[in-house]
């Protein structure tokens, strides 16, 4: 159990505190950006899971590349949309680890795209937590492949338009299609039931990659109130209603029964 | 009781948690912290209200809020 900053009263429990693999420092992320919820979620899990001690991450360009000042694990920082093939080496070399990678949508759906779509393809044993929130937030707020159809941001400031920039790209689907993969879901971090469900997601996907199933992928819709030009209420408002219609939740691919994606990676799950 | 602890110098103001509060006793207090942000607060006299549920926590971006829950009184044999 967490230590609590506070000493316990008589009479009550300690229900919620600072998980041991996530850093006791603030973080230099802006008021009301989700990046602090997917990473409590991911140190939650780590330590429910016990797995903090023989984890490696693969962290990425994007405003969550200070990832290893955050989880206490040890930490590669892969070249910009990289992740997923430093994962891959990392997975293949010490295939005991245990290799998530942490990637935002700017890093994931556009520069990236050949990894993970290969990465996933192939059934890497490893797990990717992609956080969507539609820009790139770290560099400015500039389009991303997954910008929603007319929102505006600073490289088409007169709204996205379809004919030009086509349409925004759902990965979860696309991930979902792939013979690799074996957890596959969208979950969204906008209300209290949204991001425990999302949480379940995110075991499940952590889960395909200890019990040796296959590629787990968990995609979290997330808001970015400074570069959506919205205070944080609104911005989950934003989310609530946009991209949720768009991006409907749910899982998309659930390996059942004795299902695995092929034997890649001897000595996994034992 | 419940009760929840909120880190003022963690607390950037973002005030989701009140948005969640189930018994809305969560609101913008006129204090800033070192950062400049307004933090979250619990009037005096509101936290006997705090039901333990960890809404505001679980919406917190920043770890900032802490959850003590009391202990439900034990049935009678």
């Amino acid at each position: 159990m967490p230590k609590a900053n506070t000493a316990a009263q008589a009479g009550e429990d300690l229900v919620f505190t600072r998980p041991n693999a996530l850093a006791d420092r603030a973080t230099h992320y802006c008021p009301g950006c989700h990046h602090g919820i997917a990473h409590r979620m991911l140190a939650e899990l780590l330590d429910e899971m016990d797995l903090a001690g023989r984890t490696v991450a693969a962290s990425s360009i994007g405003c969550s590349v200070f990832l290893y000042n955050y989880i206490q694990v040890d930490t590669v920082e892969s070249p910009h949309g990289r992740a997923p093939a430093v994962a891959t080496g990392i997975k293949r070399a010490r295939p005991d680890k245990f290799v998530f990678t942490y990637q935002g949508d700017g890093d994931l759906a556009s520069i990236g795209m050949a990894e993970i779509m290969h990465c996933a393809n192939r059934g890497e044993r490893v797990t990717v937590v992609f956080v969507n929130n539609t820009v790139y937030g770290m560099t400015g707020g500039q389009m991303a492949p997954t910008t929603l159809i007319g929102q505006k941001t600073t490289t088409c400031p007169g709204g996205r338009c379809q004919d030009r920039e086509g349409s925004p790209i759902r990965m979860a689907e696309i991930i979902s299609q792939l013979g690799g993969t074996a957890f596959c879901a969208r979950g969204s971090l906008d209300s209290v039931k949204n991001i425990r469900q999302a949480k379940k997601y995110m075991r499940q996907a952590f889960e395909a990659q200890t019990k040796g199933l296959g590629f787990g992928f968990v995609e979290l819709l997330s808001g970015c109130p400074t570069n959506w030009r919205l205070n944080p209420v609104a911005a989950n408002k934003r989310i609530t209603d946009e991209m949720i219609p768009y991006f409907p939740l749910g899982v998309y691919k659930e390996l059942s029964g004795d299902d695995t994606c092929g034997a890649l990676v001897a000595g996994e799950g034992k | 009781m419940s009760r929840i602890l909120v880190s003022e110098e963690r607390c950037k103001g973002c005030l989701l948690c009140t948005t969640v509060c189930p018994v809305e006793i969560l609101q913008q207090s006129e204090r800033l912290n070192q950062q400049g942000y307004k933090v979250a607060e619990v009037p005096a006299g509101s936290m006997d209200k705090c039901t333990g549920c960890a809404s505001c926590a679980t919406i917190c971006p920043d770890m900032a809020i802490e959850v003590w829950r009391s202990k439900k009184p034990k049935k009678a044999a």
